[in-house]
């Protein structure tokens, strides 16, 4: 149920190199509107973002973003409902929708546990932490735990992103606390978030120099 | 102008009032002394806010390190759609200063933003934020909200005539929409592959229209550098590295965080005054000065000034501002293998170079691990990085060849030493006669994935072609 990212044998990222073309098949076109049933609340989310850009295409990562939290994933109906709303082929959205991390394009838990394994996280324990929630994760299938590539954090080495929060750090011991706190719907590890932490720099929060603005410097 | 003198002590300006609570809210903000700079800015004409740039010697902190005035020069004049994308990707590993910026201050970004428009002449913006970054994106979301009910962003602000829109846009998690060309795609709704440059994106970027682009911490320095004078801040840091800046320390150091420096202090007093320095009873084996792109340097580097030219001259460089530090308790072997594969990861695989070179090096490494390898291997691995540096769009693969590089030359005996028992361990003898052994053994017998990769290239090991592999390798 922990799934790498799905790689060509090579390593990369180009999608469908490993499958074979069915050439029989005419490619999809842009879905119709009037059969392609669409929620009322997606549509408007898509369309708000369309007129963000000057050019429509620009919306394609917010609105699968949009179409994954309403269908779990990227899966062919998201990917023909945000088509229809965008006016793209479905084989435009999917070329998008594979390029990128958090895109998925298989079905997975609801609840994201992203372990940065990264160099610094990975030095300060990392591996370890991920093979202890992978093992304790194991037959749920409301987890969708991967090994995420630097996120962003490494103050808070080794962390993890759980469905969004950041806490760190964290040992192994915390796996089944961090679970638990997913499960009840409770906050997660209150005490490890992010967003609690302050500036490490012992000078931050000093004005000494040189003379700000609202003192009427310079 | 305030005299010289004045340029002592400890120069904080963007970590000023960070912690402060409420900060990330226009009210606090403002009580602060928030977007005082932009009524300055807009009192003056673009020109002149222009030439405040220019005299304050801003070099972009993204990891390029181009000077900011300069890259705002760049952009033609006149009336025509002109766009500014503020890159809020932080995907290097180990960086972690923008987030705190954003987080934070968000306030002090979007001031930047407006300021830099309006020298720029611009009136559409975008702030391009990594997926992962969600609290981040919310309190930029809240602080844009805010800002535009006070009419900071939006038509005619302030009165000036200038007018900007500022639309924040989500990633989905790419390292490379960190890359300019690659964010400009991915910012068009596209797969996130790197363009052909030139064009550059000062002449041709978003929707084909002149771009600027620069990094949050970049654009986060406008304010305070409008507020107290392009000339007062350029006698900050040393000569062509101005300024403060903000570094991110991480890996083995006992207080890992975000702490702003006066460019050109020695890198000893960051790694070790500042973040503490390694754990009791452990030594500085290595540590990458700016995110793992960058050329390792060693314990003999920790005196090196910490400004871009003096990194530039140590053979390595500044880039995103990120000090990774690895301890003597850590096998190169691991830290190389880490950086590897995260390359591979990120590759976008629209060059051949780094999509290949970039694969076969965590196959080669993967090799020394596992017992297979011969000190040959490590030639071919040097070869292979000789190779991807400077034949690609953009530098991903040469994010990986550089520091792989500089590991290889500056702990070629550690590797050798690994190679040698790691093949004991398996029973495959000394490296003595490695060639012939390599050929009994059937290089690429173990792993069905190298065979399939073999099998598809048609073509023999990477290095294994004409010359002498290596030979173009002349140390560091």
């Amino acid at each position: 149920m922990t799934q790498q990212v799905r790689r060509f044998e090579h390593g990369s990222r180009v999608p469908g190199w490993d499958r074979a073309a069915d050439l029989e098949k005419d490619p999809a076109l842009v879905p119709d509107p009037d059969s392609t049933l669409v929620p009322a609340a997606l549509r408007e989310e898509i369309e708000a973002h369309m007129a963000d850009y000057p050019e429509r295409r620009s919306a394609a990562l917010p609105a699968l973003a949009a179409a994954q939290r309403v269908h779990g994933w990227c899966s062919p109906e998201a990917i023909e409902q945000v088509a229809c709303v965008m006016r793209v082929t479905p084989g435009y959205l999917e070329s998008v929708a594979s390029f990128y991390d958090m895109l998925e394009t298989t079905p997975v838990g609801r609840h994201s546990v992203y372990v940065c394994t990264n160099i610094s996280c990975s030095l300060c324990g990392a591996d370890e932490l991920y093979a202890a929630v992978q093992e304790a994760a194991a037959g749920d299938a409301d987890f969708n735990v991967r090994a995420f590539e630097c996120l962003g954090a490494c103050d808070i080495a080794p962390m993890a992103s759980v469905d969004g929060v950041y806490v760190g750090p964290l040992t192994p011991a915390d796996v089944p606390e961090l679970l638990d706190d997913v499960r009840a719907g409770r906050s997660v590890l209150p005490e490890k978030q992010l967003a609690r932490r302050l500036v490490a720099d012992p000078r931050a929060n000093t004005r000494e120099f040189p003379s700000h603005p609202a003192e009427g410097g310079a | 102008m305030a005299a010289a003198a004045e340029v002592t002590g400890r120069p904080i300006l963007l970590f000023a009032d960070i912690d402060e609570p409420g900060l990330r809210t226009l009210e606090v903000y403002a009580r602060r002394g928030g977007y005082e700079s932009l009524r300055k800015a807009l009192a003056m004409t673009p020109e002149q806010v222009l030439s405040q740039l220019e005299a304050s010697g801003l070099r972009g902190r993204g990891g390029a390190g181009f000077a900011m005035g300069k890259k705002v020069s760049f952009l033609p004049k006149g009336a025509m759609d002109k766009y500014l994308v503020c890159n809020a990707d932080e995907s290097e590993p180990g960086t972690f200063k923008d987030r705190e910026l954003m987080q934070k201050t968000p306030h002090t970004l979007i001031e930047g933003i407006v300021i830099a428009s309006y020298a720029a002449g611009v009136n559409r913006s975008f702030i391009y934020i990594r997926g992962e970054y969600a609290l981040q994106a919310a309190m930029l979301d809240e602080a844009l909200a805010e800002a535009r009910a006070a009419g900071y962003i939006g038509e005619d602000i302030l009165g000036s005539g200038h007018s900007l829109s500022l639309v924040l846009h989500r990633g989905a998690g790419a390292y490379i929409c960190g890359e300019e060309t690659g964010l400009l795609d991915s910012l068009e709704g596209k797969r996130g592959n790197p363009r052909l440059k030139p064009p550059f994106p000062a002449n041709q970027g978003l929707y084909q229209g002149p771009t600027l682009i620069n990094n949050v911490e970049t654009l986060a320095t406008v304010p305070a550098i409008v507020a107290i004078g392009g000339e007062q801040y350029a006698k900050l840091g040393v000569e062509t590295s101005t300024g403060t800046k903000l570094v991110s320390v991480s890996g083995h150091v006992k207080r890992p965080g975000n702490y702003e420096i006066e460019l050109g202090i020695p890198s000893r007093e960051i790694i070790y005054g500042l973040a503490g320095g390694p754990p009791q009873g452990r030594e500085v084996k290595c540590w990458f000065p700016g995110g793992s792109s960058s050329p390792v340097l060693t314990a003999a580097d920790l005196d090196i000034p910490y400004d871009f030219d003096s990194l530039a001259k140590a053979r390595s460089m500044l880039g995103s501002g990120a000090i990774i530090v690895v301890d003597d308790s850590t096998p190169i072997l691991d830290v190389a293998l880490k950086v590897a594969k995260f390359y591979r990861h990120e590759s976008c695989g629209k060059c051949t170079p780094c999509r290949e070179g970039t694969n076969w090096t965590v196959k080669m490494l993967e090799r020394i691990a596992s017992g297979e390898a011969t000190p040959m291997d490590l030639e071919i691995m040097a070869s292979v990085q000789e190779h991807i540096i400077g034949n690609c769009l953009c530098v991903l693969g040469d994010a990986m060849a550089m520091p792989i590089g500089s590991m290889i030359a500056k702990f070629r005996e550690e590797f050798e030493a690994h190679i040698e028992s790691a093949r004991l361990a398996r029973g495959l003898g000394g490296a003595a006669g490695s060639d012939a052994a390599l050929a009994a053994q059937g290089a690429f017998s173990e792993h069905p994935e190298t065979q399939l990769a073999h099998r598809g290239t048609g073509d023999q090991a990477p290095g294994a072609h004409e010359g002498a592999p290596g030979t173009h390798r002349g140390g560091a």
